[in-house]
């Protein structure tokens, strides 16, 4: 992808290089988890991962494998920075953030390293914009320690059930209770407001359960405005993964299949608001 | 002092909003100059406004098949009226499918434009649905301030580009910054550039042509014998641009703006029967 304004060759190569014929397919991932003005990214010869925190309780990943770039190269183990995740956005979608079909934006990101800004190089139909972001000293992030054999319960959905509902939780209710359990009621999303509580069930031999493996009776709640970012990823995605563990921690992961047909992975982390275990 | 105006085709009446709602979008107040072949949208530069000026000209005949005017005086056969252009805007809402539209200048209780909707209607007698808008009746001492401006005599001209992306890459640079960087040189380019503590962002034109302006007189302008690269550059309020930008509902036939370094910039865009020329000034 020929480029008038392509980053000048130098002495110090770039810690971070990668192309993409479509800035979109970025764009899109990071709408998804963009809840929170800084995100920290973390490079290594897999991807690119791009983390937002809140509260000390949520957690929201997305993943832009290697292979979704049509370059990707660093040259060391793992590369690390914030940055301010609204500003990229802006730049990602200088042109515009309407996916006309036939238009596409090229991007260039180059990263020289710590202290250094990231410059990003867009062009769309032989315009050109050149970004520098400033980045910042990454902070620690939280680990959910959420590995799979932890898991107590599993379902995955396809998306299509739950985005109607997630657009419509009640927003005057705190929290989002999610009941599992291998028997009835299977899959329970409830919410507590101020016009009443609503429960959606979803049977476990649904046309839209592509999974169910539930071993015990879990419910827990979970503080709604967390929450309700995700619906974001929910929307961009075909399948969503629902699982918890011992403790209550939730973790939702959504598949993500873009424009081209590539799937990418969006994964949201959450700690329960209160531990009620229903017997 | 009289005024009467109607409009009876539907796309003559369709243009004549978009107009309006471009003009309401650039300013609050503005002055209406009628004379009888032309009407004038004019904004004068006021420290209120920020400095921006606005010169809007349009010919009656191409939207009105019926005006007559009649200003205060014989010899100087002109109407001046302060009015708010939303006002105006909201009252054509109305009219989208109306059979006609009557506008008339009335001193009921105070000054006011009367515009008058005549609406389908299925009985035989017309439904009529009447706005009332108030205007100030501009002075004829004042008049002075209303003159069209002339072409600054600029560094720099060049033509616009697409106005959907400079529309799209100026909407997202407003979110970054307050100001804006116009720079642009004789050999077609253009750049829009944005500097904070965050970030900084340039957007790079090309190819976008100069305009030829003729000389008057065959005196040198500022622009001629200037070098081809050098850049005449002003940083400008963002919000401003956006908003020329944004009320922009057509694309225009021809786009350009003229740069005067570290001044003014004088953008122009014309239409078939509209004309709009539009003054930012520099920031200090």
């Amino acid at each position: 992808m020929p480029l008038s304004a392509a980053p000048p060759a130098s002495s110090q190569p770039y810690l971070l290089s990668a192309s993409l014929d479509n800035a979109r397919h970025l764009s899109s991932l990071l709408r998804a988890v963009h809840f929170q003005d800084h995100a920290t990214c973390f490079a290594t010869a897999y991807g690119l991962r791009v983390t937002v925190e809140d509260a000390k309780c949520i957690q929201a990943n997305a993943f832009i494998q290697a292979e979704i770039f049509q370059e990707f190269a660093i040259q060391e183990e793992s590369v690390t920075f914030r940055i301010n995740l609204s500003v990229l956005l802006d730049c990602l979608t200088i042109f515009g953030s309407s996916s006309l079909p036939g238009t596409t934006t090229a991007l260039k990101m180059c990263y020289r390293g710590y202290g250094y800004p990231l410059m990003l190089f867009l062009e769309e139909g032989g315009v050109v914009t050149v970004c520098k972001i400033n980045t910042q000293e990454p902070e620690e992030l939280l680990d959910f320690d959420f590995c799979s054999t932890k898991v107590v319960n599993k379902i995955i959905l396809q998306s299509e059930g739950l985005r109607e509902a997630f657009a419509e939780l009640d927003m005057t209710s705190e929290v989002l209770q999610i009941t599992m359990s291998p028997d009835k009621p299977y899959f329970r999303l409830s919410t507590f407001g101020n016009a009443g509580s609503a429960h959606l069930d979803y049977p476990k031999d649904s046309d839209l359960m592509e999974a169910f493996l539930c071993n015990q009776t879990q419910t827990n709640r979970y503080k709604i405005s967390l929450l309700k970012p995700s619906t974001k990823a929910l929307a961009l995605s075909c399948k969503v993964s629902i699982r918890t563990d011992a403790q209550g921690f939730l973790s939702l992961q959504y598949m993500i299949r873009n424009e081209d047909g590539q799937i990418c992975f969006v994964e949201y982390y959450c700690c329960p608001d209160e531990d009620v275990t229903e017997a | 002092m009289r005024f009467r105006a109607k409009i009876v085709d539907l796309a003559c009446l369709n243009h004549f909003s978009r107009v309006i709602n471009t003009i309401a979008k650039l300013a609050k107040t503005c002055t209406l100059c009628l004379t009888d072949s032309k009407l004038y949208f004019i904004l004068s530069d006021k420290v209120a406004n920020g400095g921006v000026s606005m010169w809007c000209e349009l010919c009656q005949g191409n939207f009105f098949d019926e005006f007559q005017m009649e200003g205060a005086a014989a010899e100087h056969n002109e109407i001046y009226l302060e009015l708010v252009p939303e006002n105006l805007s909201r009252a054509l809402k109305t009219a989208q499918n109306a059979k006609t539209v009557k506008i008339k200048l009335t001193n009921k209780h105070c000054p006011c434009l009367r515009i008058a909707v005549e609406l389908p209607s299925l009985s035989s007698s017309s439904r009529i649905v009447t706005h009332d808008i108030p205007v100030g009746v501009i002075p004829r001492r004042l008049w002075n301030e209303f003159r069209e401006p002339s072409v600054p005599d600029f560094d720099v001209s060049i033509y616009l580009p697409m106005l959907k992306t400079m529309k799209s890459v100026v909407e997202r640079m407003k979110n970054l910054s307050n100001s804006i960087v116009i720079e642009a040189n004789l050999s077609g380019e253009m750049n829009l550039k944005i500097e904070t503590d965050l970030v900084s962002v340039s957007t790079h034109f090309k190819d976008l042509g100069n305009p030829p302006w003729a000389s008057e007189d065959g005196c040198q302008s500022s622009s001629q014998g200037r070098d081809l690269e050098s850049m005449a550059e002003a940083r400008i309020d963002i919000k401003k641009l956006q908003q020329l930008l944004a009320g922009q509902q057509v694309n225009p036939t021809k786009a350009l703006c003229n740069i005067v370094s570290k001044r003014v910039v004088h953008f122009i865009l014309l239409h078939e029967d509209v004309s709009l020329q539009y003054f930012i000034p520099a920031l200090a």
